[in-house]
């Protein structure tokens, strides 16, 4: 082995960054670099610094000028992880004409500094690591990054509002668009809405024009009841099956006139649009201002698909446009970028069983009380109990249900503090009723949120702080015959409360999709433990995933607003434009390759590949990689026994090199040595 | 000797789960023994036993292999290959002496910061309670040498 080593020509340039004190707090970063320039001379390397910020533009000039009047011919930065800053230096190795795929990033930071705390244990790991990146970069080569051609359609998954924003954002710059929603209509969670906070503008009024936009942009394919069966491909060109469900309605005769659903006799609870508080029938649009006007025959329901017998639709369909021979269509598209829009699920506040939801009457759901306050919704707006009649006089409102509880979920929902004033307001000018609100903490950060706070303070709400304990109907004094009660610790005054009230609201968490992990694994991105969907970098790339071509925008990141779902979902649009109007995308050059003298034909690595990028060649009995399929994932290299396919990036050379030296096979003071 | 014992670990980590639990772990500034070393590849499918062989003959007491959990490999289905890989690993390793404890496939999401710091954590006992590894005693008469050829011509 040593003799093999010491034939390296290279010189190397090693550059050990402070990070501030997140580094140099801990490792002893000095000494590290003294050590590399001492000890690993004989290794190549030829300079060797530390630097209080690499990634600063003094520290990157400091490897352009080394490169440029010490002839570095291989770069190795010890500093963060190479998710955060390859690229930087990779792109000041270029400036200075050296090839940027020549550059090694090594992380004391991450895998160092913020995860040990003896210093003398991180210094000497520094040098372990650094002394892998030595050894492998060596072995690196020139690469050129791969260009491939974007596809200028993308498919936006999700109608709701953060989509319906992305896809006229890119529609309107004249670039295709398939909108893909899994119900009758797009318009998502805002559609249930009466009101919007801060400035209680009406939901329908501001929502319904987009709507409108997207159900007729020429640019936008917009495929309703339907869902994305199957992507393939990579970034700039996914093959992409959409099934369309059967509507059982012909829609180019269709008018959209909704006598079907007037005669249609089957009735059912609408748990969706109307979250079960309302009915709609067997054949449905979920609400008047549907986009698009055609309803849909809900096949599990309908009369004549479960028993054989009714039809009542077709015989008044007034332009025979009712089918019920249609058949689920599967229709593929070619796109170049997606954009995951799925948005959240209610949180289920049953589980909560102390509050009572599902069992006391005249306990609300937040998402109810929207449908409740609706215009247009079951009660035309009224506030009213269970009953359908009575005026609450007293309303408690519990903020945190399923949020920021230990049981349920961590986070906070960030929504519901807001949609719990917005309620405050509403049942107050609706109905003058006392008001409650029951808030751990009030969370009302953002533009004009603070101050609409104030205005529900100055309108008469009562606040009490506290979680509530327990939500009864059953009463200790003449009082609380026939009310709701609520025990609650009022944290402010020190005291147990038992306050009386006619109807509860439950401000319920919002949580990703119940079929979140399921459908992020078809689109092959990854999501955090409880099911958001993880975005490239928290703060500075917030709608890009790790999987190129995928972006994400709106709840299904996280919970948040309808400002934050709407700038999201622009600015997911924005990068695919940028990305189109470039009309390529440059992508890591690690890809896999078959030296076909020494591949033996045995076709072991064959059944390898998922991406299909491995052909036989029957005729001259070898193997073949097409590197415009393959991924560079590296299976098929571990898997030839013949060592004929290699990795560029990833290469044999490399990985040994780097166990070497991270086992600082060269030195005295190696444990190894000691053992021997 | 086993007292004062530091047992060394390489860990191959997967670039798009685990590498990214350890860039968490960091951010998030949880603690986990410094033994370990991590290696940087695309997908755990990448993994070839000579790795392993190759990091227990130049002085590593274990080895950590780690990827994304099964259905969500970055490449669809390639920690099956790994798995699969790495039991049948596991048993030529066995026949080389080497104890099971001291190779573990780990599955770890880009979430799993802590769940990853965990592992390592147990891993480093586990071997620091297994003792050092021999290996290296045959480092310069080239067995090692043979076998690993061996085992890359199977
Ligand atoms: C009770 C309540 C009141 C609120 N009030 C306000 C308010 O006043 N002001 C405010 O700013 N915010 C409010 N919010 C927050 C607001 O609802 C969200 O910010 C917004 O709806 C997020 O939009 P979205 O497009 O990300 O998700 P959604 O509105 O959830 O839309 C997602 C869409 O994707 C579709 N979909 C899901 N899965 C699939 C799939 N696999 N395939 C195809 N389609 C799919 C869904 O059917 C839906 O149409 C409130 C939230 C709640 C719960
Ligand atoms: S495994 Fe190697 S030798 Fe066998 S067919 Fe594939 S490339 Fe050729
Ligand atoms: S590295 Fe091999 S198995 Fe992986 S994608 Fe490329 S050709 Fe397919
Ligand atoms: S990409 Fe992580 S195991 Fe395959």
């Amino acid at each position: 082995m040593t003799t093999e080593k010491s034939e390296n020509k290279e010189r190397i340039g090693v550059y050990v960054c402070h990070c501030g004190s997140n580094i140099a707090g801990i490792v002893d970063v000095q000494d590290v670099a003294e050590w590399a320039g001492r000890d690993l001379a004989e290794r190549g390397v030829v300079v060797s610094r530390d630097y209080k910020f690499m990634c600063s533009s003094l520290g990157q000039e400091l490897i352009e000028k080394d490169i440029q009047e010490e002839g570095l011919t291989r770069v190795v930065v010890a500093a963060c992880s190479p998710h955060l800053h390859e690229a930087t230096f990779r792109t000041a190795c270029s400036r200075a004409g050296l090839n940027p795929y020549l550059c090694e990033l090594v992380s004391i930071r991450e895998q160092v500094s913020w995860v040990h705390t003896d210093k003398e244990a991180a210094t000497e790991k520094s040098k372990a690591v650094l002394s892998g990146g030595v050894e492998r970069v060596i072995h690196h080569e020139p690469l050129e990054p791969l260009h491939v051609p974007i596809h200028p359609a993308t498919l936006v998954v999700g109608g709701g509002i953060s989509g319906i924003q992305a896809a006229l954002e890119i529609a309107d710059a004249g670039f295709p668009v398939y909108m893909v929603e899994r119900e009758p209509s797009i318009g998502g969670h805002m559609a249930q809405f009466d009101k919007t906070f801060p400035t209680l503008d009406c939901s329908a009024c501001i929502l319904t024009p987009k709507m409108v936009s997207v159900g007729n942009h020429p640019n936008i394919n917009l495929f309703t009841w339907s869902e994305v069966e199957k992507v393939d491909g990579y970034v700039g060109n996914f093959t992409v099956t959409i099934r369309k469900k059967a509507r059982y309605i012909k829609t180019e005769l269709c008018t959209g006139c909704g006598i079907c659903q007037e005669k249609c006799p089957k009735k059912l609870i609408d748990d969706v649009y109307e979250a079960g508080l309302g009915y709609r029938k067997a054949v449905y649009t979920p609400f008047p201002q549907a986009v698009p006007k055609y309803p849909v025959i809900d096949r599990e329901n309908c009369t004549f698909f479960q028993k054989g017998t009714c039809k009542v639709c077709q015989k008044f369909c007034p332009t025979d446009a009712i089918d019920f021979e249609q058949e689920d269509e599967l229709i593929t598209v070619q796109v170049g970028n997606i954009i995951l829009a799925t948005g959240f699920d209610l949180f289920d506040p049953r589980k909560v069983s102390q509050y009572g939801y599902g069992r006391l009457a005249n306990v609300f759901s937040s998402l109810e009380f929207e449908r409740l306050t609706n215009a247009a919704g079951p009660t035309n707006g009224n506030i009213v109990l269970r009953d359908g009649v009575t005026t609450p006089r007293a309303v408690g409102i519990i903020h945190c249900v399923g949020s920021r509880d230990r049981n349920f979920n961590n986070y906070c929902s960030v929504i519901c503090c807001m949609q719990s004033l917005k309620f405050a307001h509403l049942v107050h000018e609706r109905t003058g009723a006392t008001v409650y609100n029951f808030y751990i903490d009030m969370r009302t950060a953002y533009k004009e949120y603070d101050e609409f706070y104030q205005r529900i303070l100055e309108e008469g709400t009562l606040f009490v702080r506290g979680k509530v304990a327990e939500v009864t109907g059953a009463a200790r004094s003449p009082g609380e015959e026939g009310r709701l009660i609520i025990q609650v610790e009022d944290t402010l005054a020190g005291k147990q409360r038992r306050i009386p009230v006619d109807m509860v609201i439950l401000s319920a968490a919002l949580q990703p999709r119940y079929d979140a992990k399921e459908v992020a694994h078809k689109f092959g991105i990854s999501c955090s433990a409880n099911g958001w969907y993880i975005e490239k970098h928290p703060k500075l790339d917030p709608v890009a995933t790790m999987t190129e071509g995928i972006f994400i925008a709106g709840c299904v990141q996280g919970p948040k607003d309808i400002p934050t779902s709407v700038s999201q979902g622009a600015a997911a649009a924005a990068r695919i434009l940028g990305r189109i109007q470039q009309k390529e995308i440059a992508l890591e050059p690690v890809r896999a390759s078959v030296d076909q003298d020494k591949c033996s034909g045995c076709r072991i690595c064959n059944s390898m590949c998922p991406f299909n990028a491995i052909i036989f060649h029957e005729d001259r009995m070898v193997t073949e990689v097409n590197p415009a399929l393959c991924q560079g994932c590296g299976t098929c290299i571990a898997a030839c026994p013949a060592g004929a396919i290699s990795g560029t990036g990833f290469s044999d050379q490399q990985i040994l090199a780097q166990i070497e030296g991270l086992l600082m096979v060269n030195f005295e003071h190696a444990r190894v040595a000691e053992l021997g | 000797m086993t007292e004062n014992f530091e047992p060394v670990i390489i860990g191959f980590t997967c670039n798009w789960c685990s590498y990214r639990a350890a860039d968490l772990a960091g951010t998030a500034r949880i603690k986990y023994p410094p033994n370990v070393r991590l290696i940087r590849m695309m997908c755990s499918g990448r993994l070839d036993p000579s790795f392993v062989m190759k990091a227990f003959s130049e002085g590593a007491d274990g080895v950590l292999i780690t990827g994304c959990h099964p259905g969500e490999c970055h490449y669809l289905e390639q920690n099956y290959k790994a798995l699969r890989r790495f039991l049948l690993m596991r048993r030529t390793l066995a026949q080389f002496g080497i104890e099971p404890g001291r190779v573990k496939l780990v599955w770890a999401s880009a979430a799993e910061g802590v769940r990853l710091a965990n592992e390592i954590s147990k891993i480093v006992e586990e071997v620091r309670a297994l003792g050092p590894l021999n290996w290296p005693k045959w480092k310069d008469n080239g067995v090692h040498k043979i076998a690993l050829h061996e085992l890359e011509e199977v």
